[in-house]
């Protein structure tokens, strides 16, 4: 299996290590979408504010709902919101980077103004100016983050590609009759993964904590969707009473950014390692 | 002046020894060739008379004598004594040696900040002069560029002005030239040679071109897999060269410019 | 100053992109203010009236024309909801955010520098390895999650902190206290990425040549460090701290809501919930301007230290 020869390497301990907190969590959450040990939404699961104890792992909260339960359903809304995020903002901007950034021109020339002009807009802002046009909610807010994200993706692939473009190997590629669309897809994109990979952790991780911030204001994902975020600023009214129900619930968000920033690092590591090595 | 005896150098990170005992000698006002292909162990044997050689990294055995002191029982301290003051270095590419963020002026008159308690206007006098001695035309303008505004060849005589203003006893020359146009390297040769004769400096001159070494040094060395394998007379060793290693070394150099038998 | 100029014309034209932008998209939105505003007092003379009075009438470019105008000038609008001017509005906030910012900007650049020199200065050692792990944890904490752990800790358990906000005309030192800790909870994760930043980046400078050769002239490594291979790694960690700028105004928007502090975070917020557009739209130009004038300050200091980004000064 690829995987194994791939992480066999000494200075993989951030990767192995990422990779390790990023299943454990994702599994939990995936097994959270069909089974939780309490009804997320019930109230009374237990007596309101019961510390964290075996039958309750992070306690429960002031309607005496389980919060662990109600953690992985809004880890699950988080990972949802951050995965779509990434996936509209990652090909779209990929898409356009690689064109403005293999073929260049005005266009490009264009196209990097305006992203220029996007990044004056801090990403949160961005996206709260958007998501107050399209209305609130769990659809629109993957809109909005995805557009949001698109302009950073797009500078990453348009540096990669544009320097990949001159590359011989591409000239070679070109003299050989293959069309700019095979060249893009099968000569160039490979090549920017060791870029593209770590620039999507990043955005995952931006995406968790634009998620997490906006349903934390309430203007993100609406309740009853359950939402870390959402879940974090009802926790802050407990805070002497149930310390743990905030305690809990941003320690899973922490885990979920840490495990991916991980493997980010990781990722990045192994590059300069290999090359330097060259 | 210098006297290297079985020196060993050997890198942690490697099986082989980059330098397995190499001896040889400089004496006053003389200049050494040393010359040998790439990995062949002269820039680390440079680097080892520096005294620039990581000490965490590699493990060296043997003596370096700097007028009769060996510079490899010296600790740290000491040492940082000797560079830029008893010994100056030249490297190979002048555009990634010097700080590019420094004026030009202020690299070459840093040793003597260093070194010296001399005043900011006695230094820049200095600095001025010596870039007057390696022929650097406008030197008071040059002083106060930056390394970026000038060409690679003025950059090295910079840097050769740098390595000079101590008057070090021992000129370390690393591929001085081997960066630079070719018309530009025979006016630096030119610019060691009259250097070397006006101030009496000795220098160990590093490089992989035989026919450069030829031109400036009277005595040559020759090295191959970290050792020292020929040594002697440049004219002797130009044309009746002994080891096999030597007589292909000469056979690599372009016809026109191969001593003739 | 030739360079100064013109990076004054581009920073002004950004500008002019980015309101025009954001005025543009705030026409998109559906629904007529004059309606709501009105209510059941709405008769159409009484909506044309107050269309003029809004500057809701007249082809799109001359509206944008007098908006911007009126932005320059400090007359930006009418809020629909207060019936206030939005200049008072936001400059009864916009105080606060920005000492907010400024605080948490000098936490970034005065713990992260001498951190990430120690790291250099010890690489490779124990307390650079544990600092580096620590960096990777620190930064996955986002900084309203810090804000609550602060609150929980700071006036929960320890009750240091007082209960609600101080103004600076109350008491300066209780103001200062009081941003302290939203400022803390916005650095510190900022402040461990500049760190690994700088580490890295002078890491790199310190294996060039210009190194060997400084050390040859008998330069300790200190000197070394300090005298060369710190100012060559400035420069892209100047850009780094410009463009933390941005992410520290979008932060400070949830950290002033942790910490309750009213600020134009909250302002903002309480605006788009009531569909106050007009002082929306000011808000957001106003942090991309903060944030574009962090840029360009950068860019400027940049030419300061690396004499090759002054165009002007090569031949």
């Amino acid at each position: 299996m690829k995987k194994k020869t791939v992480l066999r390497r000494k200075s993989d301990g951030y990767l192995r290590l990422g990779l390790a907190i990023t299943g454990i969590l994702t599994a939990l959450i995936l097994v959270g979408c069909f089974w939780t040990p309490y009804d997320p939404n019930a109230l009374s699961s237990g007596a309101p504010f019961t510390p964290p104890c075996l039958s309750h792992l992070f306690g429960t909260d002031h309607f005496g709902r389980d919060i662990f339960s109600r953690v992985l359903k809004g880890g699950g809304t988080t990972l949802l919101v951050a995965v779509s995020t990434v996936a509209i903002g990652g090909i779209a901007g990929t898409l356009i980077g690689a064109l403005t950034g293999y073929f260049g021109g005005i266009v490009d020339e264009g196209l990097m103004r305006l992203n220029d002009a996007m990044t004056a807009f801090p990403s949160i802002l961005l996206a709260l100016v958007l998501i107050s046009l399209l209305g609130y909610g769990k659809s629109n807010l993957i809109l909005a983050l995805g557009l949001v994200f698109i302009p950073s993706f797009a500078r990453v692939s348009r540096g990669a590609f544009a320097s990949c473009r001159d590359k011989n190997y591409i000239q070679s590629a070109r003299l050989m009759g293959a069309s700019p669309g095979r060249i893009l897809l099968v000569h160039i994109l490979p090549n920017t993964a060791p870029v593209l990979l770590p620039a999507v952790t990043i955005g995952f991780n931006n995406a968790v904590l634009a998620e997490a911030s906006m349903s934390y204001l309430s203007i993100g994902v609406q309740p009853p969707d359950a939402s870390l975020g959402y879940m974090l600023s009802e926790s802050q009214g407990y805070l002497a009473s149930a310390p743990w129900y905030a305690l809990c619930t941003g320690g899973f968000i922490v885990l979920l950014i840490l495990g991916v920033g991980l493997i980010g690092e990781g990722l990045q590591r192994r590059q300069r390692e290999s090359g330097s090595r060259r | 002046m210098l006297e290297v005896r079985d020196l060993h150098v050997k890198f942690h990170s490697r099986q082989r020894q980059a330098v397995g005992g190499v001896s040889f000698s400089i004496a006053d006002g003389e200049i050494l060739g040393l010359v040998g292909e790439s990995g062949s162990g002269k820039s680390v044997t440079a680097l080892t008379v520096a005294g620039l050689l990581d000490r965490e990294k590699a493990e060296c055995s043997g003596s370096v004598l700097l007028d009769g002191v060996d510079l490899l029982k010296l600790q740290e301290p000491e040492l940082r004594q000797l560079r830029g003051k008893r010994i100056g270095v030249v490297f190979q590419e002048p555009q990634t040696c010097m700080d590019p963020l420094m004026k030009v002026g202020r690299q070459v008159e840093e040793a003597l900040a260093i070194h010296t308690n001399t005043s900011r206007e006695e230094r820049r006098r200095l600095a001025i002069q010596a870039l007057t001695d390696v022929e650097l035309p406008d030197p008071e303008t040059v002083y106060d560029k930056y390394p970026h505004e000038l060409s690679g060849g003025q950059l090295q005589r910079a840097m050769i002005a740098a390595a000079i203003l101590t008057r070090p006893a021992l000129l370390l020359l690393d591929e001085p030239t081997t960066a630079l146009d070719v018309t530009v390297q025979a006016q630096i040769l030119e610019l060691l040679k009259k250097l070397n004769r006006e101030h009496g400096i000795s220098m160990l001159f590093i490089s992989h071109n035989l026919y450069v070494v030829k031109k400036l040094c009277r005595r040559v060395a020759v090295m191959q897999r970290g050792l020292l394998v020929e040594e002697g007379d440049t004219q002797e060793v130009f044309y009746h060269p002994q080891h096999p290693y030597t007589q292909r070394l000469i056979a690599a150099i372009p016809t026109r410019q191969r001593p003739k038998p | 100053m030739k360079q100064a100029l013109k990076k004054l014309g581009a920073f002004l034209l950004t500008m002019v992109i980015v309101s025009f932008v954001t005025f543009l998209a705030f026409q998109l939105i559906p629904g007529d203010p004059v309606t709501h505003m009105l209510g059941t007092s709405y008769t159409p003379e009484r909506a044309d009236a107050l269309r003029e009075q809004l500057g809701l009438k007249g082809p799109l470019l001359v509206r944008y024309w007098d908006w911007l105008r009126g932005f320059v000038t400090g007359a930006m609008g009418t809020s629909y909801s207060y019936n206030l001017p939005v200049s008072q509005l936001v400059g009864e906030k916009v105080g606060n955010t920005l000492a907010l910012n400024a605080l948490t900007f000098v936490l970034i650049v005065a713990l992260s520098l001498p951190i990430g020199l120690f790291t250099v200065r010890r690489h490779g050692g124990a307390a650079d390895r544990c600092l580096t792990v620590v960096n990777q944890v620190i930064m996955a904490v986002p900084p309203f999650f810090t804000g609550i752990l602060f609150t929980w800790l700071f006036s929960v358990v320890l009750s240091w902190l007082p209960g609600k906000f101080i103004e600076f005309s109350e008491d300066p030192v209780g103001y200062w206290q009081c941003l302290f800790f939203p400022a803390l909870a916005l650095a510190l994760p900022r402040i461990a990425m500049t760190v690994r930043m700088l580490r890295s980046t002078l890491l790199e400078e310190l294996h060039r040549d210009y190194v060997r050769t400084a050390i040859s002239r008998g330069n300790d490594s200190r000197a070394a460090l300090y005298r060369h291979a710190l100012k060559n790694a400035l420069p892209p960690v100047v850009t780094f701290l410009a463009q933390t700028m941005a992410e520290i105004v979008a932060s400070s928007i949830v950290v002033e809501q942790v910490f309750s502090i009213p600020g134009l975070g909250r302002l903002l917020l309480a605006s788009i919930n009531s569909s106050d557009w007009p002082v929306v739209q000011a808000i957001v130009v106003l942090l991309a301007l903060w944030v574009m004038l962090a840029g360009t300050v950068a860019d400027l200091i940049n030419q300061r230290i690396d004499p090759r980004l002054r165009l002007g000064g090569a031949k």
